[in-house]
């Protein structure tokens, strides 16, 4: 195939992958009743009457703090336990390190589909249903982490320690003055992972969450889209604010999110 | 043999295990453990817990909506891999080469990827409408009757597959493309020095050193479509009708619907079951096809 052509077919693919994020921006500023006649590209009356709809469905402002400060303090305590962790199998010899290993092993294989309804069981017996607690529950520790990690530790130079042993420095302090500086781009990649995956989490939430002001920002705009169901503009408006966030944080660290996606089938 | 030294060693491995231990003990293997013995009993999350046996699997593998929802969760495995590996694998030997504006065309595939599964369900159901969507109007002025999409029970399916496809097909394309690059030049110098076509190198060289790429894709792709849940819920709701309610679903709708705890821990356990099956006869049948330089 020339280059030519090949380059023309790949740039009218891409449109095609960008379009619907155009189609959502285009709706959302789409006026009124306007949506629901003959769709057109360029609206004929365009205003924020869709953003504005939204803010009035539903608290869409605390909604968004809510995905946001979720996501933060999950990636916070994912990153501080999963690196504890890591540093512990990879420096630390105790009795039974193996068989915990294999625990941690197991977790991996739990996915939260399968872990839903008994977990919301567990959650309604603590009494946590519908509490910021309960967004958290999930997110405080994940084995993946912990394996991504100890790989990136493992492979330093034990020197590194021994010499830091030698100079009177305990555990904590390798950990935190030589270990956690040289893990940096295994942190930095861990970290954007669980901000994704918290941002845009849906199940758990869906079943731990009951009041419009614990909810996150997918299940906000799925209790949006189920209750007023042809007012696509509010939808689309909900969607575009919560792309938004995604899509600078995908600017910002394109590279770095393909690379590791690449890494990842590369083992 | 236990002195203060040991006692400062245990505390150190606590003081760096339990922060992720603990939790992990609590929130996933507690609950798991709990969902087998709750999946022994018959319980509607109120009233006590009665004893039941096997009873709750041996109901469930009779049950007509459970086979139903096994079997649209195979279906949307059947269309969506197929459809979302020869996506990717397209793409992936396309950008496999050098060209002007190649990283710039590349994100914009993979931009999808990075999007919830909640808006990616709600912009493809807005797309697809069978009543006011583009997709139902541009067809429309070709002259081709649209189809009801998410709203009518044989296209429910394929219209969350096509939306599962579009967000998907950018990380497959990545994880291909990485592959294809670890391919070494000589194998296909030496081919070519053969005498063979682009298309016989491809399928003879780079097609069988692309297999464990492959195979890390077909095994991702099998167990997050057995979890297929989000994309489908906000788009059909399993519906019209139960016509396309996945097996996750089945197992929210047992809890939250039905209020059979029971039922619904007993079917998360066969649900854990089946992907372990599944990853374990992967496994298994890697050798017969995977080939590793």
């Amino acid at each position: 195939m020339s280059r030519r052509l090949l380059i023309a077919l790949l740039a009218a693919g891409a449109l095609f992958m960008i379009f619907p994020f155009v189609w959502t921006v285009v709706t959302s500023i789409t006026v009124g009743g306007d949506v629901l006649t003959t769709p057109r590209l360029i609206p004929e009356r365009a205003g924020l009457d869709g953003y504005r709809k939204l803010f009035e469905f539903l608290p869409f402002w605390r909604i968004a703090l809510n995905s946001l400060v979720l996501a933060v303090v999950s990636t916070a305590l994912l990153l501080i336990t999963s690196s504890t962790a890591a540093y512990a199998f990879a420096r630390l010899e105790f009795p039974g390190k193996n068989v915990v290993f294999v625990g941690y092993l197991a977790t991996l294989m739990i996915p939260m589909q399968v872990l839903v309804v008994p977990l919301f069981i567990e959650i309604r017996a603590l009494d946590l249903v519908d509490t910021y607690a309960s967004l958290i529950v999930p997110t405080i520790a994940s084995a993946f982490g912990v394996f991504l990690l100890r790989q990136s530790v493992a492979v330093l130079p034990r020197e590194l320690d021994e010499a830091a042993f030698v100079d009177g420095a305990g555990h904590i302090r390798i950990f935190l003055r030589i270990i956690l500086p040289l893990i940096r781009p295994a942190l930095a990649t861990y970290g954007l992972f669980a901000f994704m995956s918290s941002w845009n989490a849906f199940l758990w939430p869906l079943v731990a969450i009951r009041s419009r002001e614990f909810m996150t920002l997918p299940l906000g705009l799925s209790t949006l889209s189920g209750q007023y169901s042809n007012q696509w503009n509010a939808i689309m408006a909900g969607s575009v604010v919560s792309i938004v966030p995604m899509l600078v944080l995908y600017a910002l660290a394109q590279k770095h999110i393909v690379q590791s996606v690449a890494n990842a089938g590369l083992k | 043999m236990v002195g203060p030294k040991g006692i400062r060693k245990a505390g150190i491995v606590a003081l760096f295990l339990l922060p992720s231990a603990v939790p992990l003990a609590m929130f996933t293997i507690a609950p798991m453990v709990a969902a087998g013995w709750i999946s022994l009993h018959s319980w509607n999350l109120q009233s006590p817990m009665r004893w039941i046996g096997l009873d709750n699997y041996t109901r469930l593998l009779g049950d007509a909506d459970t086979r139903d929802a096994l079997l649209h969760t195979l279906l949307f495995l059947a269309l969506y891999l197929p459809l979302v590996y020869v996506c990717g694998l397209a793409l992936a030997v396309a950008f496999n080469r050098r060209f002007p504006g190649r990283n710039l065309l590349r994100s914009m595939y993979f931009l999808p990827v990075v999007t919830s599964w909640v808006v990616v369900a709600l912009t493809w159901k807005w797309l697809l409408n069978p009543a006011n969507g583009l997709v139902n109007h541009l067809l429309g002025l070709a002259g081709i009757p649209g189809p009801g999409w998410w709203a009518s029970p044989g296209w429910a399916i394929p219209s969350t597959v096509i939306a599962s496809a579009w967000k998907d097909s950018g990380f497959v394309m990545v994880i291909l493309l990485a592959g294809l690059q670890s391919i070494p030049e000589e194998y296909l110098e030496a081919a070519r020095l053969d005498g063979a076509s682009a298309w016989q190198s491809f399928w003879k060289v780079t097609f069988p050193l692309l297999t464990p790429s492959s195979y890390f894709v077909v095994m991702i792709s099998l167990i997050s479509g057995f979890q297929v849940f989000d994309q489908i819920y906000v788009m059909t709701g399993g519906g019209p009708a139960g016509a396309s309610r996945p097996l996750v679903e089945e197992i929210y709708d047992l809890t939250f619907r039905y209020g059979d705890a029971g039922g619904a821990s007993a079917l998360s356990l066969l649900l854990f079951a089946l992907i372990l099956v599944v990853t374990v006869v992967q496994q298994r049948l890697q050798r017969r096809w995977v080939h590793y330089v």
